[in-house]
Parts: C-alpha cells; structure tokens; sequence
C-alpha cells in the first residue's frame, strides 16, 4: 500500500547550521533525506515510518572530493557518479571506484550518496566493505561539536550505528597509503547488473615475498553488519603462500573466517551459502596473489 | 503543501504540492505529464526516468520539494514540433519498442548515455540500460536501437 503523501513532512533547511540545530532541538524527531534511494522505497510502498524529513541533498558543503598527501576526504553528500568520475579514487582506491559502480544503476547513482549507503546501514551495502578494508574513518558533526570515530566502530548491529540523534555523518576519510597493496573485491548476486548482495568481499594484502606482511578483509552480508573479517586477517597474518604451504594456510583462514563468520537466511540466499561462498571468493584472492 | 518552481520542458511552472510527493506523480497528476510511466515504483525499472537537470533519475524517487529550481526533461520534451528525436527514430526504425511501457526511460536512459559517451562501446550501453527493464524486446534491438542512434552525429535536445 502506497503511503499518503500529504502525512509528511519535508523541508529544506537553508545550511549546514540549521540542519544541526533543528537535530539538536528535537533529537530523534527528525530523518536526513538525502539521494531517495531507500527512503524514498520505503515511502512507494507504505513503510516509511518516519513523518518529518530535512533535506539534505542541496548542501553543498557535504558534496566535495579531498585530498591531502595521506587520505581522500570524501564529503557524506558525495554521489555515486561523483565517486566513479574521481581520478584520484579510481587511482588510489580502485575497490571504491568499482563498488561505486555496482550500486544500483546510473540513474540510482546520479541519486544515491555515500554518506547515505553507510547510515542506511544495511548489512548488504555495497561500499562499506571497500571502507572496512581501507580502514576508513568518520567524521561525525552536531551542533555541539565534532568527533571522528573509525568506520569498523560505527555498525553497532543489525541496522544500528554509532550517530547519535542530533549528529550528521559528514565526511568519510579514507586512507590513500596502498600502492604497494594488491586489490580484491568481488560481489556475488542473482545477476551481474544492480543486484543487491548475497556475499560481497573487499580485500587488500601486502606481500613481503610469498608471506603475507598486512592483510585487510570487509565484507558484506556476512553478518548483520557490515564487518571487517578480524580473525581470518590474524589467521593470515605473517603467514606463507609459497606453493608447500599455500594450501595450509588457505585451511586456516577458511577455519578462521567461518569462526567470525554469523550470516542470516533471508530471501536472497541462505547461512550456508553466504558462508561457503565467504570462504571460496577468500580462497579466490590468496590464490590470486600467487598467480603473477 | 510547498511552493516548487520548476522548468518542465522548456516551459516554466510554479505549483503547489505536498513536499514528498513523488516528482512521478507530479508529472503524471498536477501537469497531465503521463508519457513517464510507473513500473515498480522503487527505483529498479527506470520506466519513470527522466532528467532532472541533466542527470537521468527515477523520478519516483524524488520527492517533489528537490525539484524546487530545477530543469526537468520528460520524454514530451525529447521531440520537437512534432519531429521525433533521432533516438526516438532510431528505437522506431529497429524495432526498439513493442508494448512502450519502458520506452519513455530507454529513450531519456539513452539520451544520458550519449551525452557522456559519443561512441559508446557494447559494454557501456549495456550498463548505461542496465537500469531501465523491458519485459518485449530481449534488449538486442533496444542495444541495436542505441548503437544506430550513436551514428547520427549530432544529437539535439
């Protein structure tokens, strides 16, 4: 059943101010409407519980593209097409550029943001596994201040996060310290166009011959938020891919991902299969690294 | 309800309308706009995409009050003086539409698409419609529709 629209409230508070300090004078009253793309969906078919809406797509000063000398900076009002047409991100943060260009379609992406995707919070996202692995961090704003937490803190449980009730997610910095790292990121879905995930993984690992120096691993829908894979990074890391010990090693860090590992049955796949096919795409990038 | 000024087509508006109300619906029901269609009104169809200040989106996406000063170009305003488009003569000519419910957004998907990209390869069409679904055509003419339109150097608005 559609919602009736005349039932919601929509404004479009002039500044970045004056978001804040109408958060910050009704705490919880009020929900950031950026890009649409899910809010919207939820309105279409009559679950948008939430009746007063703040714009926030016009502000101009959350849609920005930085750079320094050790991050990206990348304003929460950032689209998905301003991500895809960054140099900077295509050349320092390849899993970001192409999860970028898997989230939804073009028209979705000239819409949908960055700052969106994350404070949506759904355990399928596509860019906060190519975050977890960079190890990104949060800047996080409200009229009383500012504060910056790292991203592997902010997904608190199914749909939870870390922003309290008058804060705004504002910028998303992203470390750019990976040249010398081999990428990886896979997604797995019902077909190769706009799918949400069953599996998504990102993975970043640094070799010093054939033994594995730094490894990073973000993956979505392996649990009931988005998660950095902690104890199969451990179980790989220091360890050797030389052609005696390859196969031992990819046994222990399947164990270790599959120990950390609590996906869900829901209508896009199964516990079973998120979990085997958790393990396979891993698999898929040790092998990777030893194949040039 | 909300005061929104928008240019639909060339032609100036002022209307007044619920803030959340779909930027679909206002097309459809306030300006009588219902060449744009609704398909799943969830933004995996693209039958309801137009440009909104040059960007192809889902116009059941967009709540009417982001409108506000903006340009908007629905599939009324891609002909001109009742000459069709070279896209839309293209899609005509290669059998690119059949039932026409996803036409309008094929048609505004692939106006976008060579504004970005004079030659665009297979692989970039494909994408460029990925997000525009048509249950007739098997897309193979739609593609070949788009690919003939590519030929025909200029493309007017």
């Amino acid at each position: 059943m559609r919602s009736d629209v005349t039932q919601f409230a929509l404004t479009a508070p002039p500044s970045l101010a004056a978001v804040l300090a109408t958060l910050a004078n009704d705490p919880g009253q009020h929900t950031l409407l950026a890009g649409g793309t899910e809010l919207m969906v939820a309105l279409g078919v009559g679950r948008l519980t939430q009746k007063s809406l703040l714009s926030i797509h016009h502000l101009r000063e959350l849609r920005f593209i930085g750079l320094d000398d050790d991050a990206i900076h990348i304003g929460s009002g950032t689209t998905f097409t301003d991500i895809r047409r960054s140099k900077a991100i295509a050349a320092d943060l390849p899993l970001m550029a192409q999860s970028a260009s898997w989230t939804g379609s073009v028209a979705n992406q000239n819409r949908g943001t960055l700052g969106g995707n994350i404070c949506n919070a759904s355990p399928a996202a596509d860019t906060p596994p190519a975050l977890l692995a960079y190890g990104a961090t949060l800047t996080l704003v409200s009229a009383s201040g500012t504060r910056t937490i790292p991203y592997s803190d902010f997904h608190l449980g199914y749909k939870k996060t870390a922003l309290r009730p008058d804060e705004l997610l504002h910028t998303i910095t992203v470390p750019r310290h990976f040249a010398g790292y081999r990428h990886y990121i896979r997604k797995v879905g019902t077909r190769n166009a706009q799918a949400i995930s069953k599996i998504a993984l990102a993975a970043l690992a640094k070799l010093d011959g054939d033994v594995i120096a730094d490894i990073r691993l973000g993956a979505a829908s392996l649990a009931d938020r988005p998660v950095r894979c902690s104890a199969a990074e451990a179980a790989l890391t220091g360890q050797s891919l030389s052609p005696q010990n390859l196969d031992a090693t990819i046994r222990a860090a399947r164990a270790a991902l599959a120990s950390e590992a609590k996906p869900i049955d829901d209508i896009r796949s199964t516990a079973k299969y998120r979990a085997a096919v958790a393990g396979n795409l891993l698999e898929d990038f040790l092998r990777s690294l030893m194949s040039e | 309800m909300t005061t929104i000024n928008l240019t639909i087509n060339g032609n100036r508006q002022t209307l007044d309308v619920p803030p959340m109300k779909r930027l679909l619906d206002v097309l459809r029901e306030d300006l009588h706009l219902t060449g744009t269609k609704e398909g799943c009104g969830e933004g995996e169809c693209g039958a309801c995409a137009v440009l909104l200040d040059g960007d192809l989106v889902n116009s059941c996406l967009v709540p009417a009050l982001q409108t506000n000063g903006s340009r908007i170009c629905t599939i009324e305003g891609v002909s001109t003086e009742g000459r069709l488009h070279p896209i839309q003569q293209c899609f005509l000519e290669r059998g690119g539409a059949q039932c026409g419910i996803c036409t309008p957004g094929m048609i505004l998907a692939t106006h976008h698409l060579l504004d970005k990209y004079l030659n665009p390869t297979m692989e970039q069409i494909q994408e460029g419609l990925a997000g525009n679904l048509c249950r007739c055509t098997g897309y193979m003419r739609i593609f070949e529709s788009v690919q003939e339109a590519a030929k025909l150097t200029t493309i007017q608005t």
